[in-house]
């Protein structure tokens, strides 16, 4: 019997679809695929709602790859931030395959809306807000791993939210099934291990040395990924290319501890006030000085003026 | 810093320097400066703590400034009303001088200083 090259792409697609009769969801078409698999838009009968449901690529047995998932499901179930996607349920399929229920986002990557006509200070609040999920990760010990503006998500709302912590790094935990040292210490990645994207891994992460990736490896991506908002526009100031070579540094030591203190340093930028990653010159402080408070020293030179010319013609 | 201790340091700071303005812009006043001196100096602290306080009542900076410029006149006008030793009023002289200096603290109490913490809501109390 002969099949057109569509029906066996259609047949293909449909044998690829998961099994999720007899549980609560009800898939309803791909929106995105990833490294470790698939995300549906499903429906959840139970609570009569859209979900976001990742599912494994393959049925067959991967227990890496299954235990790397539900290693995400729980670093999300850990990780209840406004910025990071809430994770609802995490199972298997009765097609073994291994999925993990999420909250649908509705929104664009950070790729596809940021565009040269944003303004910079739009394009740094939204960096800001990356930081900041990324922050409260690192203060829970957990290290992201994957910081790129496609696993960034703009909402509707301008709300911002990352994505993707299937390659998550979680401090060692005694109480988790999956309680070996070496395992939790590093999300069952083994030394040697390249996980991320090339072009926003840090050295460190190029190189796979595990030991070695901590917050500073996300502060890395989180430098590239400002790098990024600050190629689209026109060039950048002094003390914001001095905050991404910091960050940028290829010695981890010399870059931020952390997403909040680089977070906190684009603060002091977006307030007018001196960062911590650049030394300005005497001209240079009083000109940011003079920006910050331009109306009251234009009162104060308008006041001299007066007397100045009270001394004049008086 | 307390918006009515900001607007009196101000309103101080800038008192000092119109009373010692007179050395230059009237040097006749010479004999009496310490005691120009003194009154500018008294009258801006008076107007810088009338404005300040205004700002911890009312967040609005062309309110602010209004309300320095009309304090900063009012209390010019009352030093101008006073006649010097010569029987010559300085309307001009002292009553610009004021309102700059209204505008200045009303500007900068609006804008900086810490506002007044907020009250409990009624129904929580």
């Amino acid at each position: 019997m002969w099949l057109s090259d569509g029906t066996v792409a259609h047949l293909r697609a449909v044998a690829d679809m998961p099994d999720s009769a007899g549980t609560r969801y009800r898939i309803l078409e791909p929106v995105g695929r990833g490294g470790m698999g698939v995300v549906y838009r499903a429906e959840d009968a139970a609570l009569d709602r859209e979900v976001a449901l990742k599912v494994l690529r393959t049925p067959e047995v991967q227990p890496d790859l299954a235990a790397r998932m539900l290693d995400e499901a729980r670093i999300l179930a850990r990780l209840e931030h406004p910025g990071i996607v809430p994770v609802y349920d995490a199972g298997t399929l009765p097609d073994g395959r291994v999925y993990c229920a999420m909250k649908l986002v509705r929104g664009r990557r950070l790729d596809e809306i940021v565009t040269p006509d944003t303004p910079l200070t739009e394009r740094l609040r939204i960096f800001r807000r990356v930081c900041e999920p990324v922050a409260f990760a690192h203060a829970h010990g957990v290290v992201h791993r994957d910081l790129k503006p496609a696993n960034i998500m703009v909402g509707e709302f301008g709300e911002v939210l990352v994505m993707d912590w299937g390659v998550a790094k979680q401090p060692a935990r005694a109480d988790t099934p999956h309680g070996s040292p070496a395992h939790t210490a590093t999300a069952g990645t083994l030394h040697g291990t390249r996980l991320g994207t090339p072009g926003w891994m840090a050295p460190e992460q190029e190189r796979g040395d595990v030991d070695a990736m901590d917050a500073r490896t996300d502060v890395y991506a989180l430098g590239r990924i400002l790098r990024f908002l600050l190629d689209i526009g026109r060039a950048a100031p002094r003390p914001l290319r001095a905050i991404c070579e910091r960050a940028l540094s290829s010695d981890p030591a010399t870059r931020y501890d952390d997403a909040e203190q680089l977070g906190r340093d684009v603060d002091r930028y977006l307030a007018g006030a001196a960062v911590d990653a650049y030394r300005e010159r005497v001209w240079e402080r009083a000109a940011r000085l003079y920006a910050r408070h331009r109306t009251a020293v234009l009162l104060v030179l308008s006041y001299l003026l007066m007397r100045i010319l009270f001394i004049a013609f008086g | 810093m307390n918006k009515a201790v900001l607007g009196m340091i101000i309103g101080g700071v800038l008192g000092i320097f119109d009373g010692l303005s007179a050395l230059v812009s009237a040097p006749e006043t010479r004999p009496m400066i310490t005691g120009i001196v003194i009154g500018s100096t008294f009258k801006g602290i008076i107007a810088g703590l009338l404005i300040g306080w205004f700002a911890r009542k009312v967040d609005s900076l062309a309110a602010g400034i209004v309300f320095g410029l009309a304090v900063g006149l009012l209390l010019a006008f009352l030093v101008a009303a006073m006649p010097s030793a010569t029987g010559e009023h300085y309307y001009w002289e002292i009553m610009l001088p004021g309102a700059f200096v209204g505008i200045i603290v009303g500007y900068a109490t609006q804008r900086y200083g810490r506002p007044a913490t907020g009250r409990a809501h009624p129904g929580l109390s």
